[in-house]
């Protein structure tokens, strides 16, 4: 297991909804868990992966600062367990993990 | 996201809290436990293995009907959806909270292989707990359903403590049982139980067979919806839990053995129960499933 922990500044913008957070995914092979959790306030987004496939720091931070960068989340925190999810899959639960956060309690 | 044109969601490919979420009243549920709090298994983390939020549970309280009810959803995708010595005691921590409570009822989705081989003697010491303090709930008057209709079915341990609930629930993808396929062919031979016959796994351990020889109580459609409607009209009816209803059980298993004994095949047994013609029993739908003669 190789555990990673990034930071991304923003300025920031919020996520409407009012879930205190999200958690999509499920750690299966090839596949990852996803926690997303509103913060305190304060700047930036603070991820931390576990992941069984050590030696992928640098794909995973091109991922996450792209996803980042899209979505300029501030004050959020991320958790991620992988258990060897591809790059698109990351990207897929990430943006997953906001559209729940976002959900407003009386769609359907 | 949900909205009016996506289709309800089918019970075999939702996650334990997509489950929860379509299962019970709208936006009745309150996990236990909730993942922030991180309650990860240390076993895992000893082995150096991927660990989950929640172990592979999903553990709390909600409304079915307006009324209280508890809930535990296992994760199928997880390790199988296996009973590790965190994910045990949430679930055996669950019931006990639950005779205490005394909510209307109780709601198991069992998608599980058994114990989790990793964690061994801690999970079976789990399964056990969790079988005992089901007992005391039923004793307690509390009617247990378990829902079994998830891709992993429930296996081992938790084929027993399905067994040992009021009520099972079952569809078509459901399998319930002792030992899964793979661990018969390895120890008694591919003669004996060939574990890639995915037709004659169904047919032993699916749940129309179950349904058939009485083990599930309500056989349902894939739907979500479909296990809500036999959890609503199965919660307000537990079984007295006694010795007489004991002795009667194993008198209903002694005429059981007497009757299929000699079988060699649940089609054989489908036959002994005066279905027509048994081999059109898998391809059945429904409706017309639901007509035919059951033990």
């Amino acid at each position: 297991m190789e555990h990673l922990s990034f930071t991304f500044e923003s300025d920031g913008r919020l996520v409407r909804g009012s879930a205190p957070y999200a958690l999509v995914g499920v750690v299966a092979s090839g596949n990852l868990e996803v926690l997303i959790e509103r913060g305190e306030g304060g700047a930036g987004c603070a991820v931390e992966v576990d992941t069984n496939r050590p030696g992928f720091a640098e794909t995973w931070k091109a991922a996450l600062a792209r996803f980042a960068e899209e979505y300029d989340l501030s004050g959020f925190r991320i958790s991620i367990h992988d258990a060897g999810a591809v790059p698109a899959v990351v990207t897929l639960r990430l943006h997953q993990a906001v559209e729940e956060l976002a959900e407003e309690p009386d769609e359907e | 996201m949900r909205n009016k044109w996506m289709r309800p969601p089918l019970y075999p490919q939702s996650d334990a809290r997509k489950l929860l979420r379509h299962l019970l009243d709208r936006d009745s549920f309150t996990e236990f436990l909730d993942p922030r709090r991180g309650i990860i298994n240390p076993n895992l983390v000893a082995l150096d293995v991927p660990v989950e939020f929640d172990d592979g549970v999903v553990v709390g309280e909600g409304a079915l009907g307006g009324k209280g009810v508890y809930c535990a959803a296992q994760q199928g995708g997880f390790i199988g959806g296996a009973v590790g010595e965190v994910h045990g005691a949430k679930v055996t921590g669950l019931l006990e909270r639950a005779r205490e409570k005394k909510p209307a009822a109780v709601l198991l989705l069992i998608d599980s292989g058994g114990v989790r081989l990793h964690e061994a003697n801690a999970g079976l010491i789990a399964i056990s707990e969790m079988i005992r303090a089901l007992l005391d709930l039923r004793a307690a008057g509390i009617a247990c359903l378990a829902l079994v209709g998830g891709k992993e079915g429930a296996f081992g341990g938790m084929g027993v403590l399905a067994r040992c609930c009021d009520h099972v629930i079952m569809n078509e993808h459901g399998r319930m049982g002792m030992s899964g396929p793979k661990v018969i062919q390895n120890v008694m031979g591919v003669e004996e139980f060939d574990a890639s016959d995915r037709a004659m796994i169904w047919r032993t351990y699916g749940g129309k067979h179950r349904y058939l020889i009485g083990e599930a109580d309500r056989f349902v459609e894939d739907s979500i919806a479909g296990f809500r409607r036999a959890a609503l009209s199965l919660m307000n009816e537990p079984r007295p839990l006694t010795l007489e209803s004991l002795r009667g059980e194993h008198r209903a298993l002694a005429a059981r053995h007497g009757r299929f004994g000699a079988c060699r095949d649940s089609v054989e047994i489908w036959r002994a129960l005066g279905i027509g013609r048994p081999e059109e029993v898998q391809g059945m739908e429904t409706e017309e499933f639901l007509r035919l003669p059951r033990a």
